[in-house]
């Protein structure tokens, strides 16, 4: 017996009601529902990060009057101007120091965190917060009191004990040295709390392993904790990466790149040339640049996390 | 139902007498019949300077049935330099913008000519100064009206005690107020001298040698002072030059008597330097006297603004203008054009002045003698010669007569002031000179 029903009367369906019964399959299908559901956000980020960022890349070929389209132009001239050269080696000593002593000290403060009671845990966790919860333009302000050249207050300190005055913006490696110390201060917590939870998420049966074989301290953190936080450290490091280098607000309100453009990095110099040398489409090369040291260091970090992710 | 045919006859005679009825009935103006007009004007330092703006801007618009919007942008931050930029690259935005210095070049190409209404007010309140002539023309169109509010000298403001004191110059009576400056011996060597004897007895000068506008300002009228152009009129470059080399040889003999910590220095540390009591003397507008007549009453009493020294080549004093500029979008152009001229009436132009404490500086030549000048204190006449009463200087830009757009590359990198800070710092004269002439030809790119 056939299991289709015989409908003689029914008149056979329209590309109107197929369309609406497309639709309707359409909607019930997951895939969807969640495209509709982040359609907003996909929104948000074609028109703030998507459109900006083609669209600097079409003024990076365009003449310094806007009006000529000149191709690879500034990036070639770039290439014969010895600041952007020292831009380019001050970004990378500014973003690599910084991130380093970032996830250093970051790393160790996580540890004296861990090892906190329970109850007095979330107190610490707050006050160590602080740094990177204060808008860094503000906090930088306060830096800038602290550096001030004429009346910084670290010099009537050291003054004290005899040390001093330290010309903290006015001397090329010292205002590196303070410019790269306000980025650390600023982002270590966000180090702190991402290795933090990361700790919390080691087994504690490794380390009862590890201390059964005779594991001493630093063996534990070598073999157990390290190996256990290797992901983690990774994306922390590239994001952090990507962010140092994109900084724009401590250098430009503690030295504004001075002295003689030596604290300059690419927000700060891309600013200078762009913004108040009205000269748009070489800002916006100065700043494309970081793309592809941005985007070299990407790759081999997350080629390394998903490299691990298909071993294990 | 029967309906009513309208004949021949009366609909001609009704069309008659509705046109009659409105050739004759008397026009009514609505409240808003000519337009609107959006402007974002420069927000003034000094508090309460943004009222008299405000209300001159008012009155017009209720004579000229215009409905206004002002917005105030602060150039802290340089919010007035990214509005700039972002309505010049949406080309959409204010129908009036006030541009400083360099700006209203920068988009030259985007701005409507003011010809007609800037012949009108030249021949009513007098000739412009050289800076807003170059600043505000290219190729004869002139880009904006020189804008009164902002606008500032950036001069010597001494102490009058110290000065006397240890310098053994009396500022009053050089520059005494209500006469012409006795000026003849204040040169470039009297200055190095006064600001050796103020460094030896712990007052130093507050000349910054950073990267700011105060900074650049200060070296652009000291090279100037000696013939000194990085590039010249016509865009060659003429960094190589004995001009060049004496005023690179002064600033490092005045570097000396400098703090030491001048080359951090931003547009706000001379301003502490001269309220705080530890200097003789800073380059700034009244800004820094007004903040200490707030603060440190007891040292505004012994400030006094006077003229720049004279140079070999003459005496040039750093003016910084602003503009009002109509955007070539603009939708209401002949109001805006209207506004213009209604803030650059002298009376306006007073009001604007007085309500800024004396900060502001019209650009016409017959603008220069208002009361407020002389009377402002204490001590009183302590402005009299800020607008430059006499004619005394050149006022100028740093990196002028180079053509505006390498200009403005060459103030905004601060050349000026780096090649004093290498070249004081030891750097070979020839090395200095061969970095600088490196930058300029950077800057002269199309």
């Amino acid at each position: 017996m056939a299991d289709v029903a015989l409908h003689p009367n029914r008149v056979p369906a329209t590309k109107a009601t197929r369309r609406r019964n497309g639709l309707h399959n359409a909607l019930r299908r997951k895939s969807t529902v969640a495209f509709l559901m982040t359609l907003p956000l996909i929104l948000l980020v074609a028109a703030f990060v998507i459109y900006p960022a083609l669209y600097s890349l079409h003024l990076a070929t365009l003449n310094k009057s806007m009006t000529k389209f000149i191709g690879l132009g500034n990036f070639e001239f770039l290439f014969k101007r010895d600041t952007f050269w020292l831009v380019v080696k001050q970004s990378c000593i500014f973003a690599i120091s910084a991130v380093i002593f970032k996830a250093l000290i970051g790393f160790i403060v996580a540890h004296f965190v861990h090892n906190v009671p329970a109850n007095k845990q979330r107190r610490w966790r707050g006050m160590l917060l602080v740094p990177w919860v204060i808008p860094p333009a503000m906090s930088t302000l306060a830096w800038l009191w602290l550096f001030d050249p004429s009346y910084s207050a670290f010099n009537y300190t050291l003054s004290f004990f005899g040390i001093g005055p330290i010309p903290w913006t006015g001397d090329a490696n010292w205002a590196r040295f303070s410019v790269i110390l306000v980025n650390v201060w600023y982002g270590a917590p966000f180090f702190m709390i991402m290795y933090l939870a990361a700790l919390k998420s080691v087994p504690e049966q490794l380390y009862e392993a590890a201390a059964i074989d005779g594991a001493n301290w630093w063996q534990r953190i070598w073999y157990v904790t390290l190996p256990m936080m290797r992901n983690i450290i990774a994306i922390t490091t590239l994001f952090s990466l990507i962010v140092t280098f994109a900084n724009f607000d401590i250098v430009r309100i503690l030295t504004a790149g001075g002295p003689l453009d030596h604290t300059h990095i690419f927000a700060t110099w891309a600013f200078r040339v762009g913004i108040e040398g009205s000269d748009i489409p070489l800002g916006a090369s100065v700043s494309l640049f970081m793309v592809p040291i941005l985007a070299v260091a990407a790759i081999f970090i997350l080629r390394d996390i998903s490299k691990r992710g298909n071993e294990a | 139902m029967s309906r009513k045919k309208l004949s021949r006859r009366e609909f001609v005679a009704a069309t008659a007498l509705s046109s009659a009825a409105l050739v004759t009935a008397p026009y009514i103006r609505g409240a808003y019949a000519a337009g609107t007009l959006s402007i974002g004007f420069w927000d003034h330092w000094v508090p309460g300077a943004n009222k008299a703006s405000t209300e001159l801007v008012n009155e017009w618009a209720a004579k000229e049935k215009v409905e206004v919007t002002i917005d105030y942008i602060p150039s802290q931050g340089n919010k007035n330099l990214l509005t700039i930029a972002a309505e010049a690259q949406a080309k959409s935005g204010h129908d009036i913008l006030q541009m400083p210095t360099w700006w209203p070049h920068a988009h030259a190409e985007l701005l409507e000519p003011v010809n007609d209404i800037m012949d009108q007010l030249v021949k009513q309140n007098g000739k412009v100064n050289g800076t807003v002539n170059y600043l505000g023309q290219a190729n004869g169109k002139w880009l904006g009206v020189p804008a009164s509010v902002g606008s500032q000298i950036k001069g010597p403001c001494s102490r009058i005690d110290l000065m006397k004191k240890h310098a053994g110059i009396d500022v009053q009576e050089m520059y005494p107020a209500g006469s012409p400056p006795k000026d003849e011996n204040w040169t470039l060597d009297t200055f190095l001298k006064a600001a050796e004897a103020c460094h030896k007895a712990g007052v130093p000068f507050g000349i910054g040698l950073g990267e700011t506008s105060d900074n650049v300002d200060t070296a652009g009228a000291i090279f100037q002072s000696y013939g000194a152009e990085l590039v010249d009129a016509k865009g060659n470059l003429t960094v190589k030059t004995d001009a060049v080399r004496q005023s690179l040889e002064f600033y490092k003999k005045l570097i000396a008597f400098l703090p030491p910590d001048v080359s951090a220095w931003d547009d706000a540390s001379n301003n502490k330097w001269l309220v705080s009591g530890k200097g003789a003397m800073i380059m700034n507008p009244p800004s820094a006297w007004a903040v200490a007549k707030r603060d440190a009453p007891q040292i505004a009493e012994q400030c006094w603004t006077h003229g720049f020294p004279a140079g070999p080549k003459g005496r040039f004093a750093p003016y910084l203008p602003f503009f009002w500029n109509i955007w070539a979008f603009s939708k209401n152009k002949a109001a805006a054009k209207s506004l213009l001229v209604h803030l650059s009436q002298p009376a306006s132009v007073e009001k604007m002045v007085v309500a800024s404490g004396g900060y502001d500086l019209p650009a016409y030549e017959n603008l220069t003698k208002l009361k407020v000048w002389e009377e402002e204190g204490p001590p009183k006449g302590t402005l009299f010669s800020y607008p430059d009463p006499y004619h005394r200087q050149t006022l100028s830009i740093a990196a002028s007569p180079a053509p505006p757009k390498v200009a403005q590359q060459i103030y905004a990198q601060a050349t000026l002031t780096k090649m004093c800070l290498r070249f004081a710092q030891g750097e070979a004269m020839e090395k200095t000179l061969a970095w600088a002439e490196g930058e300029c030809e950077g800057f002269m790119r199309s």
